[in-house]
């Protein structure tokens, strides 16, 4: 990889077991040009700072390239060119800009109240006890598909609604489109294609769910949403549940994950954690830090920006890389130690500014109830490979197994 | 100055006396620190003073928390009375002296009284600046006083008067200015809270005096006003503003005054000609220092977020050795007012201020965020209720951006530059 940039090398799935000494040498430039004229902001105060800049927009989506043309006029020069209009028109509102993220935004936030996040934890725990009463008896698990994956994934069906029986179709869409958040993969045509057929299944999935909801209304969000006399569109409705399902399938995965990989580097923390679960909380949040769930996500300048002693010029891409200003020495004493007991840990695992995690609590609560009960619960615990393989991106970052040996279940 | 001290006295025991105090431990001072206070109280947070405490939500113990390592001895109750630098000494009014290798005035202000003395005196007169004072006149409140008449065109005016509303009691509130709050947000912002204030009920007097006050028995019980108007009222809340706490170091040779101590740019005390008094600094209400944002223009900042700050930068200070180790004070002057269901955010000083220019939401919405210029340079921002880009605005007013910062935005209205 001689000769590319240090982003190129990060997005590199070669470097995604440690990307943490390629983040070191970008903070030696604060806010960093690349050669394609990309901005990386790497460190904790510029990021804090242009996380929070009304000249920074969320809405950098790529519009859709042309596609192939299919030979049926109707399809290439009015049904494609319409949905592609009517997408642009409503994306979620992770990818777009205020007032209308606003008020997007600000209807999900009515449904996830307090209570009913709060209600989580209990049903979080009982799907927990149930995966781990699963392993009962093996002697090797790939944390990821036997719990870090499903535990999240059954929570967010169960929170918006969606019935147990459908959550396996969910698994392709949600990684296929996830790609949104990859800058080298969500440009391609071929993932937009891609994306494109997997969005319109999602859609008609969704849209029929919605109609269910709207006849027989339910305590879910997706009723609360689907029935809000003052509510969105249809489109919105669509764009929102599917990022919201997508959310919750692509990121606490990596929490977890990341959370037991950790522990099991660092055995003092786990037989802490084991003998004081009281402490769970701080070990969160030093997680989110030290290996956050999402490692960047993207945007885009709306005017000349002048920070750190550069101009960030109108119309480029900027990648607030999280991870790396997690790291930053500059804001905490020696980054590169996990240390739960870390005084004012003022991360940004779940970003910052108006787009700060909508799930935060959540995750929280699932983070919490699965790391205390995974260390309680499971003997004799060791890593059989180490790093273990990741996932191909590079922002949603994590294992894409975590293959572990253990010798005993405990009883719940 | 090199050595490195052994003993370190603070005077004043509130909030910048205590933070002092904590960032001294911090940095590893292991020696004796002593704290006075004119108050029988530790350090407690004035803040929820003029809220919270006055509506009975809270008890008036504020007291703030402390380090259980702090090891501070805290002399409370007895003013320091003198200072004499040569012989590094303070004195208490027990006539007992406090020997220092270091001292930090942190002394700040009290609330300035009524002028007249024999009206001063009136049971039913109140100010607000202690948490004593926040206990009487919550009491008082929540007794249900048939009108409150509050003076004073600031904060502390406006967060009494809302309190009262809150409690649904009558208010007046008499301003000497022709606009609510213009020192400090301008004639646009401090009319648009003039506004909601009346909304809410409140009896909203500008360009308003009083001219005397009846009393019987030494209880008040009703003012009249310059324009002749009688209000009847037993209970009146003067918010005139504040005094710093200066008079005891008469004598001393330092620079002090009605308008501060003056003190250079790393907290050190100053003389009257313009020397450093050796191991003595200040932060807080009472300290007047060059503001390097203002072209180091001397000014004396009584906000909540400049206490703490120049506490922290004169505790490093005071441990530094000599100059070149030392910490300029830096900080951007920011405050934040809670009143009428509205919160409201500053950055920066809008002294001086030539150009108003709304950038974000609108005056009409009441939320919104402000900028104002001088000179061609931003020099503040305003926020109520909408502090989310007030970050990016901080930024623009630290590297003095030319006036209207930030354009080409997100959630901006068509840009109207005016008079603050």
């Amino acid at each position: 990889m001689t000769g590319s940039t240090l982003f190129e090398q990060i997005l590199d799935p070669a470097n995604r077991a440690n990307p943490y000494p390629l983040y070191a040498e970008l903070r030696k430039i604060p806010v960093s040009r690349q050669e394609d004229g990309t901005y990386v902001v790497s460190t904790h105060a510029e990021l804090a700072r242009l996380i929070s800049d009304p000249r920074i927009s969320s809405d950098d989506l790529p519009d859709p390239q042309k596609f192939r043309w299919t030979g049926h006029p109707i399809t290439d020069l009015l049904v494609r060119p319409v949905r592609a209009e009517i997408r642009k028109r409503h994306r979620p509102f992770i990818f777009r800009d205020p007032p209308d993220h606003d008020r997007l935004r600000g209807q999900v936030m009515r449904c996830f109240t307090p209570q009913r996040v709060r209600g989580m934890r209990e049903k979080t725990q009982r799907i927990t006890d149930d995966l781990i009463a699963k392993m009962a008896g093996k002697t090797r698990i790939d944390l990821v598909d036997d719990f870090s994956y499903p535990l999240p994934v059954t929570v967010i069906c169960e929170l918006l609604g969606v019935p147990p029986e459908d959550e396996a179709q969910f698994h392709g869409w949600a990684t296929q489109l996830a790609t949104a958040l990859e800058p080298n993969q969500r440009g391609d045509e071929e993932t937009q294609a891609k994306n494109e057929v997997c969005f319109n299944e999602i859609a008609d999935y969704i849209q029929g769910l919605i109609k269910e909801k709207r006849k027989n209304p339910q305590e879910d969000i997706l009723s609360d949403l689907a029935t809000d006399t003052d509510g969105m569109n249809d489109f919105d409705l669509i764009a929102t549940a599917v990022l919201l399902l997508v959310a919750g399938h692509e990121t606490t995965v990596n929490l977890i994950t990341n959370g037991m990989l950790t522990l099991l580097r660092f055995p003092e923390h786990l037989e802490r954690l084991r003998a004081e679960p009281e402490t769970a909380p701080r070990l969160i949040e030093e997680l989110l830090r030290y290996e956050p769930p999402v490692h960047y996500r993207t945007r885009l300048a709306l005017a000349d920006i002048p920070v750190a002693g550069i101009t960030i010029p109108k119309d480029a891409p900027v990648i607030l890389l999280l991870a790396a200003a997690n790291r930053d020495p500059l804001r905490f004493s020696d980054p590169d130690r996990f240390d739960p007991d870390r005084p004012d840990n003022r991360h940004l695992g779940f970003g910052g500014g108006l787009h700060y995690c909508v799930g935060a609590p959540l995750a929280r609560i699932e983070a919490e109830v699965a790391l205390v009960s995974l260390v309680r619960r499971l003997k004799g615990l060791s890593l059989t490979e180490n790093p273990p393989p990741y996932r191909p991106g590079a922002s949603l970052r994590g294992p894409c197994h975590l293959r572990l040996a253990l010798e005993e279940v405990a009883e719940g | 100055m090199t050595t490195s001290p052994e003993r370190i006295v603070i005077a004043g025991a509130s909030l910048a006396g205590l933070a002092a105090a904590h960032g001294l431990r911090e940095r590893g001072f292991a020696g004796r620190l002593t704290l006075i206070g004119d108050e029988p109280h530790l350090p407690y947070d004035r803040p929820p003073l003029s809220k919270q405490v006055l509506r009975g939500l809270y008890s008036a113990d504020t007291t703030l928390p402390r380090h259980p390592d702090l090891e501070a001895e805290f002399r409370l109750g007895l003013p320091a009375t003198r200072l004499d630098p040569e012989e590094r000494f303070v004195e208490l009014g027990d006539g007992s002296r406090l020997p220092y290798d270091r001292l930090l005035i942190a002394t700040g202000t009290r609330a300035r009284p009524w002028p007249k003395p024999e009206e001063a005196a009136l049971d039913g007169l109140y100010t607000l600046r202690g948490r004593d004072d926040a206990q009487r006149l919550g009491q008082r409140l929540q007794a249900k006083p048939r009108r409150v008449v509050l003076v004073g065109g600031g904060f502390i005016g406006f967060e009494v008067a809302s309190t009262c509303r809150d409690l649904d009691i009558p208010v007046t509130l008499l301003v000497r200015d022709a606009t609510p709050l213009a020192a400090a947000l301008g004639a646009h912002l401090g009319g648009l809270i003039g506004e909601v204030a009346r909304e809410k009920g409140v009896d909203l007097r500008l360009a308003s005096e009083i001219e005397r006050m009846e009393a019987e028995g030494g209880r008040l019980t009703a003012v009249t006003l310059k324009d002749g108007e009688r209000i009847e009222t037993d209970c009146l809340v003067a918010a005139i503003g504040t005094l710093r706490n200066v008079e005891w170091l008469d004598g001393s040779g330092l620079a002090a005054d009605a308008k501060g101590l003056r003190c250079d740019a790393f907290c050190r005390a100053l003389r009257r000609d313009g020397s450093v008094v050796r191991g003595v600094f200040a932060a807080g209400d009472v300290a007047r220092w060059p503001n390097p944002h203002d072209d180091d223009a001397l000014v004396a900042v009584e906000h909540w977020g400049n206490a703490r700050a120049q506490a922290e930068t004169a505790a490093g200070n005071m441990l530094a050795g000599d100059a070149s180790a030392m910490r300029r004070h830096d900080h951007l002057p920011d405050f934040w007012s809670q009143q009428f269901g509205l919160t409201i955010k500053l950055v920066g000083l809008t002294d001086g201020a030539d150009a108003f220019a709304v950038r974000h939401g609108s005056l009409e919405e009441r939320r919104l965020v402000a900028v104002f210029g001088k000179e061609g340079r931003t020099v503040a921002a305003a926020s109520i209720d909408s502090a989310r880009w007030l970050p990016a605005y901080k930024a623009a007013i630290r590297e003095r951006a030319p006036f209207p910062p930030i354009e080409e935005a997100l959630d901006q209205p068509r840009l109207r530059v005016q008079e603050p």
